[in-house]
């Protein structure tokens, strides 16, 4: 293989480039990043980064010694709009093609908007630029927010807010933010923080649309309601990015599909980070972004599936104060066990807690609220019990 | 100098975190050796105290970045800057850290 495309110059993307060079690929790199930013880290961005207690240096994901010594041909501020049927040649926006032998397609997932987002004070929370807007406005004085969204990017946000002095309310659609992350019961106990940071939960109704010519007013509910608003953040989840594969032979639904060691249908292209649907599943966390690449580049070297990727999910969430953090595979009927610390008044104690979701006497899952390190046992024990990454099978 | 506990409060492979400015990690592997760091991960706000000691590597509770207790230096990724370690000695029986100079830090 003499030359090795990464398109997507994010977490994965560098990731993987970091891969093929230390498992011995020595030929052409290039990388392909539609930001004109080199690579920096995601989760700041709704937390430190938005307080201000992060500055755009303690974002980077790289440095210039790294940079050297990956010795690739950085595209930034291009975007890749195709990928021939064979999967040898990816297509800029700008016309230009790269002829290539191997592709890393690491293109990560876009925040999805809601019509009339185009308004003035109207956001969403993915990229740097996304964050320096909403940063900027924030800085100007008390504002009234409303979170659209009630999920990690949107509880983080919000309380992101409450810390810098606005008033905030958090609209979620379903009954429960999070449950499909954490179940209904331990669903109810996180969504409880929001009290910590004095901001208002809305739940169980939908939006029906913005409100504003120019600027955004209000945000409208599907209830009747209109919650006035003059920012307002739309946090309702991700898409892949693959509108640019359409064209390719690769088969994408939800993701570009892949075998579980990141393998397309093209033996010469793999697919990392949270535009890959590795065995059946696509995940958008930050770990699995960070361990796929090692799996999926050793594939692409050997020219087939050697290995498998075989961690446990992991991720975690800072909001108010608490340090949310779950391991594993949890399933609809499994039962919960807080095995440390304790609940007080149906929201995490001071001091937090631990909790392990079980199912016929095996723990499937972990669950801890400011106990790291119980968490960290707890997790190794999830992972000991079963789950590292596999040789496939020849 | 800062006192930190009596030596037998720190059992083998355990630690505590001084809430210096900034904060100490103080480490006592399972062969007696006792260390010290800055507590917080270079990488993101993560307590090392909290973490995961195995020989004289600790490895942050929340990315799994490692750091060799005996240098400061990361030995893994995300992290790619060091901590700055500090002196340990034990006087009478307590524990105290020697706070290095701040010159060259990377907090």
């Amino acid at each position: 293989m003499r030359t090795v495309t990464v398109v997507g110059a994010s977490l994965s993307g560098l990731y993987a480039a970091r891969e093929l060079r230390s498992q011995g690929f020595d030929g052409r790199l290039v990388i392909v990043g539609d930001e004109p930013h080199r690579p920096y880290d995601r989760p700041p961005l709704s937390k430190d980064f938005l307080t201000g207690r992060a500055s755009e240096d303690h974002l980077a994901l790289t440095d210039d010694e790294e940079t050297t010594g990956l010795d690739a041909e950085w595209l930034l501020g291009k975007r890749a709009r195709g990928l021939d049927a064979r999967g040898r040649t990816v297509l800029l926006d700008d016309g230009r093609t790269v002829s290539t032998d191997g592709v890393v397609i690491a293109t990560g997932a876009s925040a999805r908007r809601l019509p009339g987002s185009s308004l003035t004070g109207v956001h969403t929370l993915r990229t740097l630029d996304d964050a320096r807007a909403l940063r900027d406005e924030l800085g100007g004085g008390p504002r009234q927010v409303v979170v659209i969204g009630g999920g990690f990017i949107g509880a983080e946000t919000a309380s992101s807010c409450a810390a810098l002095g606005h008033t905030v309310t958090v609209v979620e659609a379903a009954p429960l933010p999070l449950v499909p992350h954490l179940g209904a019961e331990m669903a109810a106990v996180c969504a409880a923080l929001h009290r910590r940071g004095e901001v208002d939960l809305v739940t169980g109704t939908g939006v029906a649309g913005l409100r504003g010519t120019a600027a955004v007013t209000g945000v409208a509910l599907s209830d009747g309601r209109v919650l006035p608003a003059d920012t307002v953040i739309v946090g309702i989840g991700a898409t892949p990015n693959t509108a640019w594969l359409a064209g390719s032979t690769l088969a994408l639904h939800d993701g570009v599909l892949c075998d579980d060691g990141c393998v397309t249908a093209l033996p010469q292209v793999v697919a990392v980070g949270d535009v890959a649907r590795v065995g059946g599943t696509r995940a958008e966390h930050w770990t699995s972004a960070t361990e796929q690449p090692r799996v999926a580049v050793a594939n692409l070297l050997a020219g087939r599936t050697l290995q498998t990727v075989g961690s446990l999910p992991y991720f975690w969430s800072d909001q108010y104060g608490a340090r949310i953090q779950f391991a594993g595979r949890r399933q609809d009927g499994d039962t919960v066990r807080i095995a440390e610390g304790e609940l007080a008044d149906g929201a995490p104690a001071e001091g937090g807690f631990l909790a392990l979701y079980e199912r016929d006497g095996r723990t499937t899952a972990v669950l801890s609220v400011d106990r790291p390190r119980p968490f960290m046992r707890a997790r190794r024990e999830l992972v000991r019990g079963g789950s590292r990454p596999q040789p496939a099978a020849l | 100098m800062i006192p930190v506990c009596r030596f037998e409060d720190l059992p083998e492979g355990e630690s505590v975190r001084v809430g210096t400015t900034p904060p100490i990690a103080v480490f006592r592997t399972e062969d007696g050796e006792l260390y010290a760091i800055d507590d917080t991960c270079t990488h993101q706000d993560a307590s090392l105290s909290e973490g995961w000691l195995e020989g004289c590597l600790v490895e942050c509770p929340l990315h799994a970045a490692s750091f060799d207790l005996r240098t400061g230096q990361p030995t893994c990724l995300p992290a790619r800057r060091p901590v700055r370690t500090h002196r340990v000695s034990v006087d009478d029986g307590t524990i105290h850290v020697h706070v290095a100079a701040e010159e060259g830090t990377a907090a």
